[in-house]
């Protein structure tokens, strides 16, 4: 009997160390030590040994259950480990199969833009008003100083309409004089607004002009704005807009509804002042007109021009949207190509 | 406007690199838009840098610089036959060295002077030596080549004369380069010294009337670097007989023609004007034609007062062989004139006209007449300068299509007073070249001279508009380095502004304006400090109109959505695609805003719908992406009755069309087409995200959709927008065959005013929830609306939530009949609810199912 004990435990030792997966370990438990496994069976069976055969079979019986027992958890826990090996070694993927794509939308990079001058120009407390596209040429032209057959009319081609004196806006400055008019209570308020909308000029369209953009106008009135006021404000928002180190200059320029006036330009983001193609090799980006509030649109929007003044600018986002992103072809913005709308 | 440094000079001295001059006329508002080298350096950036501490930028340009040591100035002393070519001659060049240096060369303009011995008088030219860099002259493309010795046909040749193509003056290459004179410059000098020029092209703004030539810009510059001017010579010599007597003026109309201006030359030769004239008419991109129409252009370049030359014998004719008299008038119905371009014009009311007894000469201030011209015949001059007013050029320029360099000036504006100086200028220009007698005296008629402008300024109002202090001595030394006349009083300047700044103006305001701006300019803007704004801030108010509609680009974004902006022009022949043919329109039956001047046939109006936007895009799109979901935010143009401006309202608009999901490697991800319920989902979704309520949708009756898939979006009962799939005859109309369309276009104004920025928040329940769901059937006519609101109503205050999870035709529902499966969400905060009070409630919703909507109840 004694005799049998060990050579089935040598047995069942050695057909342990052969197991090397689970379902063979849990047969393996079921045989030897479970319920119905022959060492359980043996135990059972000790009291049908001599009784003097009994303590020493007892004995060793249960010795050998518990090195089985040990064995057998160091093997499972060998197993598991294998297994877990196994499964992190098979279970690799290529990771550099895509995504999975998510249906995504985006804004259109006019948007963005404009919407980077109301975040930047509402820091310094500049409103956005809106007013319409179709416009009556006094509230375009007239009151804004320019007069009917005035060579500044020249600079802005226009689309008229059939209906006499309503035209499209060619620039975002008959808002000036609406938000005067509006805001201002008959002169008599200061104001602090950008005029963001469509703009429409009868030219040719190529990859350099189109018959519709956006412009960001500003325009800032008080008793007490002076030119200084004006560079150091467009200085801020070149900072922010470009960075911290944007150098800016400043040129006399011409427009009829400011006085003086002058263009800005940024130094160069693309190739910092060296000279490159997108500054045509000039180092300087022309961002903005601007300039001091001219007396007569001041006069027409309700102030009086020797007590209150202001300054006025103008951006185009589609331009600045060009420059910083290298768009080559201004009709991408209006061609809403997916392939392109994607990029952004 | 070309200008060339060399012809600039004649009236400023500079004494600054080129390319800080042109950054200083930039800064000054005249913007040098390209600097263009003829044989000379670029300034070095360092050399500016180190010298005047200025750090300008300016292109780096590519052009030939002109070797100092073997690119001379030449004279021609002999041209000798080729011996063994009859296309190639010997030219005898003295280049300064020992020797006269012999070049072979087939120049065309030299055969004439071959085998006469030495030349009675030398020609001049650029002669290039072994070894200098030269264009090449027989490529079509700019090519560089350094010039070897090569024999021609057996004769040793080392040097070349050149063509201005292959000096990089012009294309020019039929001819070497000819001078008649040494031009100053003796044999030898290199020819940069001779020749080397630089020519600024400067972009005028319209303000910039006055320095619309040569000695304009010398004005800007001599106020610009503080340097005396020189103006040119007015001296005329008059040795003929008095002009009295022999022409007589007659304006009509002062308004249009201020002053007219007229001087004779008797007894010219018309001839080639000289070589220095023909260079700078060439330098400004003018073509040299005879001395007298020279001298009109030369004038008008110069100084800015356009000329025009009568052929006097041909006025004397008309006349009859009597004195002429010249009159300026608007035209009788019916003239005509043929111009010098040789268009026969009809002329408008308004064209101001130079005429005389038998009929009209010139359209006056723009362009002459063909009969009285200058011709190789001509021996007697009269010559005109005159004033007229700039809008009216402007009109007759725009009216009759014509542009000339003497219209763009006066359409600008040339004040009266140069009429004279560029009479004066003119005529004895003409004799010096002619060798004719100018008659003694000039006809001056000057009915209306124009008011000197005078405008006092003081320092305060500087201070106020420039935020710079300025003594009134410092600020009046600005001004008169403009050519202003500044009388100082405490801190008032008395200003009278000279008679070239028709830019000035007399009103006080704007004249104070037009000086403040003189006095920032001629200081610099660089000079004028920064500063942050003082002045107090206005009130703070929201924009909700903008953020809505900001939130909403930002929720549609977020559903998935891409958004365009599309051209607002469109045609109504477009827009009527949207409907199918034989239907009666569901668009805007506004009337059109229409365009005056398109600028194509298909951009004629402004749109009515953003369908046609979204559809145009989306078949654009089609051919790369069959799957497509856009949206759009912007005005649509009606007009309203007889009101001037049309209504602007804002409209959404959406198009989904494709596949729900996007296509990756997995297969079968995407999902079906997107429907009906596609659509409607991303405007609930939008609808939510605003907190818009009071939401409810209808069928829709709108023709360009199909009449059985489409909806109305109602807010508070109003009409709010239609949305749903395409007609598929629309779909068709813009190439989507076998694709459904869905398509929406939206109120935007109604829908942000129904927004909710500050909508409640329910509080999370304290009580868990009891689900259970209820099917039943009903007829196929019955609406989800209709049984979700029998539900509710009958569910009452427990039930919580309602959600349509199944909806089911066929077997073994009956024909005619629908299934409807529905989870219902128990809940009350004040108890944990039993089953038996659910039971309760769901045995109440059974029965009103069944009795209000004939429902059967399924298992
Ligand atoms: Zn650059």
């Amino acid at each position: 009997m004694l005799e049998q004990l060990e050579t089935q435990y040598k047995q069942a030792a050695a057909a342990l160390e052969q197991i090397a997966e689970g379902a063979g370990l849990a047969e393996w438990e079921r045989e030897t030590l479970g319920r119905s496994g022959w060492l359980t069976g043996m135990l059972r069976g000790v009291g049908q040994l001599p009784a003097e055969q009994r303590a020493a079979f007892g004995k060793r019986a249960n010795e050998i259950k518990v090195a089985l027992t040990q064995a057998y958890e160091a093997r499972e826990k060998l197993i598991i480990e294998q297994d877990l090996a196994r499964d992190l070694e098979e279970g690799q993927i290529d990771v550099t199969l895509p995504g999975r794509p998510r249906p995504t939308g985006g804004l259109h990079p006019s948007t963005q833009t404009l919407r980077q001058f109301y975040h930047i120009w509402g820091d310094m407390g500049f409103q956005v008003y809106r007013s319409r596209d179709v416009e009556d040429d006094d509230t375009n032209f007239t009151l804004l100083n320019i007069p009917p057959h005035h060579p500044a009319r020249d600079m802005q081609d226009t689309f008229y309409t059939t209906e006499p004196n309503v035209i499209l806006r060619t620039h975002t400055s008959p808002g000036q004089i609406r938000a005067m008019r509006e805001l201002g209570e008959d002169g008599s308020k200061p104001i602090r607004v950008i005029l963001p909308g469509m703009c429409y000029r009868y030219e040719q369209i190529t990859p350099r002009s189109e018959i519709q953009f956006h412009q960001v106008e500003g325009l800032a009135i008080g008793r007490n704005i002076r030119m200084t006021d004006l560079k150091g404000t467009i200085a801020a928002f070149a900072r922010r807009m470009f960075g911290a180190d944007a150098r800016v200059r400043f040129r006399a320029s011409y427009f009829p509804f400011t006085e003086p006036s002058m263009e800005v330009d940024v130094e160069c983001f693309l190739c910092h002042g060296d000279g490159c193609r997108v500054c045509k090799y000039s180092g300087w980006l022309e961002i903005c007109g601007s300039g001091m509030v001219h007396p007569v649109v001041l006069r027409n929007g309700g102030y009086d021009p020797s007590v209150w003044s202001g300054f006025a600018f103008g951006f185009g986002p589609e331009r600045m949207a060009m420059l910083m992103h290298g768009i080559e072809d201004i009709r991408y913005f209006w061609g809403n190509d997916l392939r392109f709308l994607e990029q952004f | 406007m070309l200008i060339p440094l060399s012809w600039l000079k004649d009236f400023v001295d500079i004494d600054i690199p080129a390319e800080l001059l042109a950054e200083k006329l930039t800064v000054a508002g005249l913007e040098v838009d390209k600097i263009m080298y003829i044989g000379v350096p670029q300034t070095q950036q360092a050399h500016l840098h180190a010298t005047f501490k200025q750090e300008v930028r300016y292109p780096k340009s590519d052009h030939l610089v002109w070797d100092r040591e073997k690119l001379l100035w030449g004279a021609i002393r002999e041209i000798k036959p080729h011996p063994n070519a009859d296309r190639l001659v010997l030219a005898l060049v003295d280049y300064g060295g020992a020797e006269l240096e012999q070049c072979v060369t087939g120049a065309p303009n030299l055969f004439e002077f071959k085998g006469q011995g030495p030349l009675p008088e030398p020609l001049y030219t650029v002669i290039a030596l072994e070894g200098a860099e030269v264009w090449d002259g027989h490529s079509d493309e700019p090519k560089r080549m350094i010039l070897k010795e090569k024999p021609l046909r057996g004769i040793p040749n080392r040097s070349m004369v050149c063509s201005e193509k292959e000096l990089g003056i012009s294309d020019e290459h039929e001819g070497i380069m000819l001078f008649h004179a040494d031009l100053g410059h003796k044999p030898g000098t290199p020819a940069q010294a001779v020749l080397g020029d630089i020519v600024f092209n400067i972009e005028l703004t319209p303000n910039l009337a006055r320095t619309f030539s040569i000695y304009g810009v010398a004005r800007e510059v001599a106020a610009l670097l503080d340097k005396p001017l020189h103006p040119p010579s007015y001296e005329v010599v008059m040795d003929g007989a008095p002009i009295d007597g022999q022409v007589f003026i007659d304006i009509r109309e002062p308004e249009l023609n201020p002053r007219f201006t007229l001087s004779l030359l008797r007894d010219i030769t018309i001839k080639p004007s000289p070589d220095w004239m023909q260079r700078r008419l060439k330098l400004v991109g003018q073509r040299p034609i005879n001395n007298i129409v020279d001298v009109t252009n030369y004038v008008t370049f110069e100084i800015g007062q356009p000329l025009h030359a009568f052929d006097y014998d041909k006025l004397v004719a008309r006349a009859g062989g009597k004195a002429p008299t010249i009159i300026t008038r608007l035209p009788e119905p019916g003239e005509t004139l043929e111009t010098l371009d040789e268009v026969k014009r009809s002329l408008d009311s308004h064209n101001i006209l130079v005429c005389d007894t038998a009929g009209v000469l010139s359209m006056g201030g723009i362009i002459g007449g063909a009969e009285t011209e200058i011709s190789d015949t001509t021996t007697n001059v009269l010559l005109e300068a005159a004033a007229w007013q700039f809008i009216n050029i402007r009109k007759t320029m725009s009216t009759q299509k014509v542009h000339t360099d003497a219209a763009a000036r006066f359409s600008r504006g040339v004040h009266p007073s140069q009429a004279i100086l560029g009479l004066k200028r003119g005529i004895e220009l003409m004799r010096q070249l002619s060798d004719g007698k100018i008659a003694k005296g000039i006809i001056d008629d000057y009915p209306l001279p124009p008011e000197t402008v005078r405008v006092a300024l003081t320092t305060h109002e500087i201070d106020r508009i420039m935020g710079v202090r300025f003594s009134a001595e410092e600020a009046a030394a600005l001004l008169r380095r403009g050519g202003f006349e500044v009388k100082v009083e405490g801190e008032t300047m008395h200003v009278t502004a000279p008679d070239f700044r028709m830019d000035i103006s007399s009103d006080p305001i704007t004249g104070q304006a037009d000086l403040i701006e003189e006095i920032a300019r001629i200081s610099g803007y660089a000079a004028i400090p920064n500063t942050i704004i003082a002045d107090m801030m206005p009130d703070q108010q929201a924009n909700p109109s903008l953020e809505r509609e900001e939130q909403t680009r930002d929720l549609l974004v977020a559903l998935g959505l891409r958004e365009t902006i599309s051209y607002r022009m469109t045609t109504p022949e477009r827009e009527v695609q949207l409907v199918p043919p034989g239907m009666a329109s569901s668009l805007p039956q506004a009337d059109y805003v229409r365009l005056a001047n398109p600028i194509s046939a298909e951009k004629t109006v402004l749109r009515h719908t953003l369908f046609i936007s979204l559809l145009e895009n989306a078949r654009a799109n089609a051919r790369y992406n069959e799957r497509q979901q856009l949206f759009e935010i912007g005005n649509v143009y009606l007009k309203n009755g007889n009101a001037p401006l049309p209504d602007e309202p804002r409209k959404l608009g959406l198009l989904m069309t494709g596949k729900r999901g996007v296509s990756g490697w997995m297969h079968g991800e995407e999902g079906g087409e997107v429907n009906f319920f596609d659509l409607k989902g991303v405007i609930e979704g939008l609808l939510d995200g605003l907190h818009v309520r009071q939401v409810s949708y209808a069928r829709a009756e709108h023709t360009s959709l199909h009449p059985g898939r489409s909806a109305q979006l109602l807010l508070d009962g109003q009409a709010a927008g239609v949305f749903g799939e395409l007609h598929p005859l629309v779909g068709l109309a813009f190439g989507f065959e076998d694709v459904s369309v869905q398509i929406a276009e939206l109120d935007l104004d109604a829908i942000l005013k129904q927004a909710d920025p500050l909508h409640g928040v329910e509080p999370l329940p304290l009580t868990p929830p009891v689900y259970q769901d209820i099917a039943f059937i009903v007829r196929e006519t019955v609406t989800a609306a209709q049984a979700e609101a029998v539900i509710r109503k009958a569910g009452g205050a427990l039930l919580k939530g309602v959600r349509l999870f199944d909806v089911y035709t066929g077997d073994p529902v009956p024909a005619g009949h629908k299934s409807l499966a529905y989870n219902l969400v128990y809940q009350t905060d004040e108890r944990t609810l039993t089953d038996k009070e659910v039971a309760a409630v769901h045995a109440k919703i059974v029965k009103l199912c069944e009795r209000e909507l004939e429902a059967q109840l399924r298992a």
